[in-house]
């Protein structure tokens, strides 16, 4: 009788178990095939864009008249960057995919520019063409490669859910075709010369400058310690620590860290091994509620700035995050602002210390340069901005377009309605540069 | 009789009126600012005081915030052109005094309301001193500052502040480069890109350190040396990851190009 209880009773509990398990297994499998669905799509989808973009730039190269022209360049664009986006949700972050990525920027870039360009005025040049023919063939190999990987994927059953497991534990699994087609395409990528963008195919190399204007002998790290305590301003009971650069940094630095034996706050500092310039400081220390305002905390910051050796810095951007005040200035030399020549000075408005300082921009462009002359004058600059625009604040600027190359711009600051606008008129030739919106004041959510 | 009592009565009342308003008034101009300069950027009290009387006087047209932001240094500057001071957009003494004279009637106003309503009244002017707004590094969002923050939370909340920092320069970097997607959202979220996205620890709560990490990468600080990649070496499992070039290390992470 007890045993027959007891037999039912486990056998209720087994069976529940195993339904609960079963369930359990449905809901997993289920959640994995819709985490593999979304990689299958992104991946499918990357396969077909690279092969519309291959179409797409073989009509361009087709078609005869620029009115044609730009329509089809601006979808290059489009594909390419939609292409782009489909290779940022697969999971080749671990995988070396960069070429093909830099590859579609690029492309990107190129047409960008291109379709942007009033084609009947200015028609493509003969080595754009030449470009466009490249890409073409370029495009086509990514598109042979890849529909191989599709076809190979779409034959076996293959799943991207394997690939991620195997990128992530760096164990080589029986089958790589996957790993092994994107590494394909990644060879085939690299086998061409990039060096046929020209001007365009600039994107991030332009920001390592490396410091290369930069003067002085190499400092030996005892006096870059020496260096750092006179920025940051410290004495007393330290602990000191000082590393060198790794060696796959573009530019030679050490990093110097300091911390407070009693108040255990650390500090830490770059500077460059040549010459011993700061490249940034922070210190971390908590920062207690406001004694003093942002205002003269600004001068505190001006005053940093002019006994470090900065001369002609001029604020343009002052802000307060709790009690915490930041600013960035920006050489002005003879009235013209450099914007590419910016400084970024944190104080803590407890005490009005320097708690922040980053010259990073400054020290990598920073050189001696003949001051431009404009070429038509601010009234023609004028005439060139929207009339909507209420015009409160003008001054000569150079700042990067989005070329990333130095231009000399007349800068006009104006409003409409409530929204604040910064306008750049190049100064030589009146072309709106840029036009950026102002905004940093949000409501709290 | 009966009415020329009345009339006293009342011509009592209304001086006394007069003179606690008189008597307030001086208060009120004594503690209306701080001595403070304000410029822009600033955050509190001050700012509420400066936007409300330029709102009164019509020269602003947004919401008491207290972020003096540029609707509000527009509406100085306005203010200071108009009545013939240099216009430099800093609220120092004489513009102070200046606003405050132009708008006596300012104060006047904002007491019968609080009168009207009583201890409401005080209630809602405490209210208005906290600040409504916020300042934001330019191009971000609140919520931006939020996702990058649980990123950095999750992937770095046992570093030190500027490991924290540079985590958080490297996602910007990532932004900026041609090699990753081109939305804040898009570089977080890329599968296998963080451990933290993958294992769920970028839901946790971040606490004040990392945002404040996340505002300093945002105003340009980056101590990683534009690393685009980090890895922890004790438990980085990738072989391809050590073979990125090292530009430093900072804490546990090992930055990289």
């Amino acid at each position: 009788m007890l045993r027959g209880i007891f037999i039912a009773g486990l056998s209720i509990v087994i069976a529940g178990t195993a339904y609960w398990g079963y369930q359990e297994h449905r809901e997993k499998n289920a959640i994995l095939l819709n985490a593999e669905n979304n990689y299958q799509r992104a991946f499918h989808d990357l396969s077909y864009q690279i092969s519309a973009l291959h179409d797409k730039i073989g009509a361009t190269l087709a078609m005869n008249s620029r009115q044609s022209q730009s329509p089809a360049l601006t979808e290059v664009w489009r594909i390419s960057s939609q292409a782009h986006s489909d290779v940022g949700q697969l999971p080749l972050t671990l995988l070396p995919f960069n070429k093909t990525e830099d590859f579609l920027s690029n492309i990107g870039n190129f047409s960008y520019r291109t379709a942007v360009r009033n084609l009947d005025k200015e028609p493509l040049t003969d080595k754009e063409y030449k470009t466009l023919n490249v890409l073409y063939k370029q495009s086509g190999d990514i598109k042979n490669e890849l529909q191989n990987v599709q076809h190979m994927v779409l034959k076996n059953n293959l799943r991207w859910m394997d690939v991620e497991m195997a990128l992530a534990s760096g164990k080589e699994t029986s089958d790589n075709t996957i790993i092994d087609g994107f590494k394909t395409v990644e060879k085939t990528v690299s086998s061409y010369d990039q060096s046929f963008f020209g001007p365009t195919n600039m994107n991030i190399k332009q920001k390592d400058e490396n410091f290369k204007n930069v003067k002085g002998k190499r400092i030996s790290s005892k006096s870059a310690v020496r260096i750092a305590k006179k920025y940051m301003n410290i004495d007393g009971n330290v602990l000191e620590k000082v590393t060198e650069n790794g060696k796959g940094s573009d530019y030679g630095f050490y990093s110097i860290s300091f911390r407070d034996t009693k108040t255990n706050h650390e500090a830490n500092m770059d500077i460059t091994k040549k010459g011993g310039y700061p490249i940034w400081f922070i210190h971390s220390r908590s920062v207690a509620s406001q004694k003093i305002s942002l205002n003269d905390a600004n001068t505190k910051a001006a005053v940093f700035l002019q006994n470090a050796g900065f001369k002609n810095m001029d604020l343009y951007e002052s802000a307060q995050y709790d009690s915490i005040g930041v600013f960035d200035f920006v050489t002005k030399v003879d009235n013209i602002r450099i914007y590419p020549e910016a400084i970024k000075v944190k104080v803590a408005l407890d005490n009005g210390e320097i708690i922040g300082f980053s010259a990073e921009e400054y020290m990598k462009i920073h050189h001696f340069r003949k001051l431009p002359v404009p070429a038509i004058t601010k009234d023609q600059a004028k005439a060139k901005i929207n009339p909507h625009l209420k015009i409160m604040e003008e001054r000569e600027a150079i700042f990067l377009n989005n070329l990333n190359q130095e231009v000399f711009c007349y800068e006009f600051l104006g409003t409409i309605g409530e929204d604040t606008y910064r306008i750049f008129i190049n100064a030589k030739n009146g072309m709106e540069e840029d036009v950026q919106k102002l905004k940093n004041t949000e409501t709290v959510l | 009789m009966n009415i020329k009592k009345i009339l006293s009565k009342s011509v009592i009342l209304l001086s006394l009126c007069l003179l606690l308003t008189l008597s307030l008034l001086e208060n009120q101009k004594a503690y209306a600012f701080s001595n403070q300069v304000i410029q822009k950027g600033a955050v509190g009290q001050d700012v509420n005081e400066l936007q409300s009387r330029l709102k009164f006087l019509g020269y602003y047209h947004g919401n008491i915030n207290g972020v003096f932001g540029w609707s509000t240094y527009w509406a100085l500057r306005n203010f200071q052109y108009q009545f013939g001071l240099p216009v430099d957009g800093l609220a120092g003494g004489t513009t102070k005094t200046k606003l405050l004279n132009a708008t006596r009637n300012y104060k006047t106003d904002n007491r019968q309301n609080t009168a009207a309503t009583g201890a409401g009244g005080s209630n809602a002017n405490n209210q208005a001193s906290m600040p409504k707004a916020t300042n934001i590094p330019n191009g971000f969002s609140q919520n931006d500052i939020q996702l990058i923050s649980n990123a950095v939370y999750g992937e770095s909340r046992g570093e030190p502040f500027i490991g924290q920092v540079a985590v958080a320069a490297v996602i910007l970097n990532r932004l900026q480069s041609p090699l990753f997607p081109h939305s804040i959202s898009g570089v977080i979220f890329q599968p296998g890109a963080f451990t933290a996205v993958a294992d769920g620890q970028i839901w946790l709560t971040p606490n004040t350190t990392a945002k404040k990490a996340v505002l300093d990468a945002m105003n340009g600080w980056d101590p990683s040396g534009n690393a685009l990649y980090y890895f922890n070496p004790a438990t980085a499992t990738s072989p391809w990851i050590w073979s990125r070039p090292q530009i430093k290390q900072i804490g546990k992470h090992i930055f990289c190009k």
